[in-house]
């Protein structure tokens, strides 16, 4: 293999390249350009990063995706004109499976990747797909969800931020808050409300804003874990011209209801994440793996009680099963078996089996995860995480909405009876004003 | 469960509909407590679909729909939890399965071939009494003598153990394991029938005090059976994931329809968020179990060095949550879920019987933390 064969180029033909070529090239490339991951297993480090290791990680992010990009191998299903490579989800499948072992740019991938570039290229018009989705793949812009609002997370269509028209121009006011990162990230996609006479699924508008920008202020919000990634923003008259609209007015749940699903395969399955197989897009708590807990419970002299081996073996079968399952529900919506709702089924496994890692990882850590000298601290990490247990649960959807998603839209039970259906936004009662600006 | 070729389709789709015929749920009613819990002639023409073939190689008369013997064998264990059919699918696979493998000529000559055609029934002899129980603990000792090996030491529960005309004997010698093939009429062996919770199948407890078996009733090398052991457990727990995914999807989708055609204060039961959110669990459960099902399935069918892995896993998360899944639906069913007149306790009691046989929940999960154990020791 010469130098000239593994730039990864794509081939001159206007034939789909087959998955097994790629992945041939995809191999050779890998083990020519990409660097070897240290597999973050093995210890007990401790997972805070100080900001200055934060932004030094996003900028390895960075660089990592322009790699890839370099190489031919971001945006993989993207179409060419956009800066990817017009190729499928099945030879997205195949770099995946290909990329195991090496460095890869993993906060790229969520929310930057997809929900937020999936949304731009489903519901984009040319020139917004061409604008901005060639600097997502290069890894020059983040993105990051202005959705979530303090009055309320679950109920998406529910937001009060509001959108008015002034000329070309919009002027937004209102407060998003859960979005991870803000600080540091580049864009946001935002929902808003640009109708308050009619019910409130159909008088929300999508934007993309600019984060750091006049009229935006990003309040950093502490967590039990002592992280202060989440982010809350205030915008005030906060001024965006309507080419940065996407989608029609007023019809911004039909982008939100394809925003969710999209988020929701960021376990697996999204044709847009680069990951390698079986590892959620989402980064896994490495102090409790099961792959930890061997030496963890050996040095505590533990491995012969066949309590604690139950509880490692437990922990190593949720990974398995998760793989499994990962895979099995993908391609169940893949052949068209079930409907993309499905994809709730494998949020609440996710959700559900990490408070039980968790659980397990915490039972096995004992008293020292409580109380910790310095070189204990990775013991203390899994108290820490503990104390963060329903995280799990609760971001990115909770698992109470996976639940009724599976119940009514995978089986086909009655939905809820609504009070907010059919009367104008503004007369649907609603708590009092939530968490002051500090 | 499992993505099938159009020849599996075509062959589930048969034993399906002989299945429906031969043992629907009003002739499983008869059937309980009595004999085998077979119609008569069921199990011959049973073999002739090829339940009996499956796991048997094919120079040793055994033969597959789709190349993939596990997997058309998953199937076939598939349909029988899908109508809680009766027969000897564990004991008589697995007995064959180790014949086919490592038979003598004479064995694979005499007793394989009324196997596979369902004239005779096969028993797997392996787990023993309290306190030996757990998953892979064999104590019961074979010892060579001059015309052959004595056997001493008690197998309990042996599924099919009181219709079986021969077993397969696991038993410790030495250093090693061996396994013998034991005819049901051997002198000195004594089988008593046991008590159990299944509706249409025999248990039976077999004590072997210095009881005489001649040296051709080996099944391969003396002392050397322990890959055999591990292999034939994982077909084995393989089996029972499939059928306890077939009783599951029969409660599931029975425990489904019930919630929207049952009326409560005026509405379905299925309008409750409470017993949606109670759904959306087991959805979860079956889906899952169903995926690492056809896992576990595919690297027992290729050997692969993660087989056990796949095995012990499904057999930690299906036999707790396969249990939990058809208990749910009981308690959804409300009181007529715990009479003998509704069907839902014959798929019941075929996932409570699965789930701790050839080793419990708890011991898979111990396995695997074992095999961590060992890569980590690597």
């Amino acid at each position: 293999v010469t130098g000239a064969t593994v730039t990864g180029e794509t081939p001159e033909s206007d034939e789909v390249e087959s998955v097994e070529a790629f992945a041939r090239r995809a191999r050779t490339w890998l083990a020519t350009h990409m660097p070897r991951a240290d597999d973050g297993l093995g210890g007990y480090k401790a997972v805070l990063r100080s900001d200055e290791d934060e932004l030094a990680h996003i900028a390895r992010c960075r660089e990592l995706q322009r790699m890839l990009f370099d190489g031919g191998f971001a945006g993989i299903a993207v179409p060419r004109a956009y800066g990817g490579q017009g190729l499928t989800a099945a030879h997205q499948s195949a770099f995946n499976r290909e990329i195991g072992g090496y460095e890869y740019p993993a906060d790229t991938q969520v929310p930057t990747l997809t929900p937020c570039m999936s949304v731009i290229l489903e519901f984009g018009s040319e020139e917004q797909k061409r604008r901005h989705v060639p600097p997502i793949l290069k890894g020059e812009t983040f993105w990051m969800q202005f959705l979530s609002e303090p009055s309320g997370g679950s109920d998406v269509a529910g937001a009060l931020t509001t959108a008015v028209r002034d000329g070309e121009e919009w002027v937004l006011n209102g407060s998003k808050i859960w979005t991870t990162g803000a600080w540091w990230a580049d864009w946001g996609l935002c929902l808003a409300r640009t109708n308050w006479d009619v019910p409130k699924h159909r008088g929300l508008t999508v934007f993309m804003v600019q984060i750091h920008q006049p009229g935006i202020e990003v309040h950093r919000i502490e967590m039990l874990s002592g992280s202060r990634e989440f982010c809350q923003e205030f915008m005030t008259d906060v001024r965006i011209p309507d080419a940065l609209r996407i989608g029609q007015v007023d019809e911004g749940w039909t982008v939100v209801t394809r925003w969710m699903y999209h988020e929701r395969t960021v376990a697996g399955g999204s044709p847009y994440v680069t990951a390698p197989t079986g590892r959620p897009a989402v980064a896994l708590d490495p102090t409790s793996g099961p792959t930890a807990l061997v030496p963890l419970s050996e040095s505590r002299g533990w491995l012969g009680d066949s309590r604690v081996q139950e509880l490692i073996g437990e922990a190593h079968a949720i990974t398995l099963i998760g793989q499994a399952l990962t895979n099995h529900i993908a391609e169940a919506i893949r052949t068209g078996a079930v409907n993309d709702q499905a994809a709730a089924i494998t949020r609440l496994w996710y959700g559900t089996t990490a408070v039980r890692s968790s659980v397990i990882a915490y039972e096995l850590a004992g008293a020292t995860a409580v109380a910790w000298s310095d070189e204990e601290s990775g013991l203390g990490q899994i108290g820490v995480r503990f104390l963060m247990r329903q995280s799990s649960c609760i971001a990115g959807g909770t698992t109470e909405m996976a639940r009724n998603a599976i119940s009514e839209r995978v089986l086909g039970m009655p939905g809820e009876r609504r009070v907010d259906k059919d009367v104008p936004f503004r007369d649907v009662p609603r708590s009092p004003p939530a968490r002051e600006r500090p | 469960m499992f993505t099938r070729s159009a020849d599996q389709q075509l062959f589930e789709e048969t034993t399906k509909k002989y299945l429906e015929r031969a043992v629907p749920p009003a002739t499983l009613r008869e059937l309980a407590g009595t004999g085998n819990g077979c119609p008569p002639d069921f199990w011959r023409q049973g073999a002739e679909l090829g339940w009996t073939s499956f796991a048997v190689p094919e120079d040793a008369g055994g033969g597959s729909v789709s190349e993939h013997g596990v997997k058309d064998l998953a199937l076939v264990a598939y349909q029988f939890g899908l109508h809680a059919a009766p027969g000897p699918l564990m004991g008589s696979n697995v007995v064959a399965a180790a014949l086919g493998r490592w038979g003598s000529p004479e064995q694979r000559a005499g007793t394989l071939p009324e196997l596979l055609q369902g004239l005779a029934i096969g028993a797997w002899a392996l787990a023993e009494a309290p306190p030996h129980d757990r998953l892979g603990e064999i104590e019961l000792t074979a010892t060579e003598t001059a015309g052959g090996f004595r056997l001493e030491g008690s197998k309990t529960p042996v599924e099919g153990g009181a219709d079986a005309d021969y077993f397969l004997v696991t038993a410790r010698s030495g250093v090693g394991l061996s396994q013998f093939l034991v005819p049901a009429d051997t002198p000195g062996m004594r089988v008593t029938p046991l008590h159990s919770l299944d509706a249409t199948r025999t248990f039976a407890r077999l004590d072997f005090e210095g009881t005489q078996v001649a040296g051709a009733s080996l099944v391969g090398d003396a002392a050397n059976a322990g890959p055999a052991v591990e292999w034939l457990t994982d077909l084995a727990v393989t089996m029972q994931l499939a059928e306890m995914c077939g009783a599951m999807r029969w409660a599931f989708d029975t425990t489904l329809e019930w919630t929207f055609n049952r009326y409560s204060f005026g509405r379905p039961l299925a309008s409750y968020q409470v017993i949606k959110h109670r759904v959306a669990d087991m959805k979860m459960w079956l889906e899952a179990s169903f995926a690492i099902t056809a896992q576990a399935a595919e690297a027992v069918d290729g050997d692969r060095p993660d087989r056990s892995e796949l095995v012990s896993a499904g057999k930690f998360y299906v036999g707790r949550y396969g249990v939990e899944l058809l208990q749910d639906c009981v308690q959804l069913h409300g009181g007529i879920g715990l009479t003998f007149d509704h069907d839902l306790h014959l798929f019941l009691r075929r996932v409570v019987t699965d789930a701790p046989l050839f080793g419990t929940p708890g011991q898979h999960a111990a396995r695997l933390a074992d095999i961590l154990a060992q890569e980590a020791a690597r």
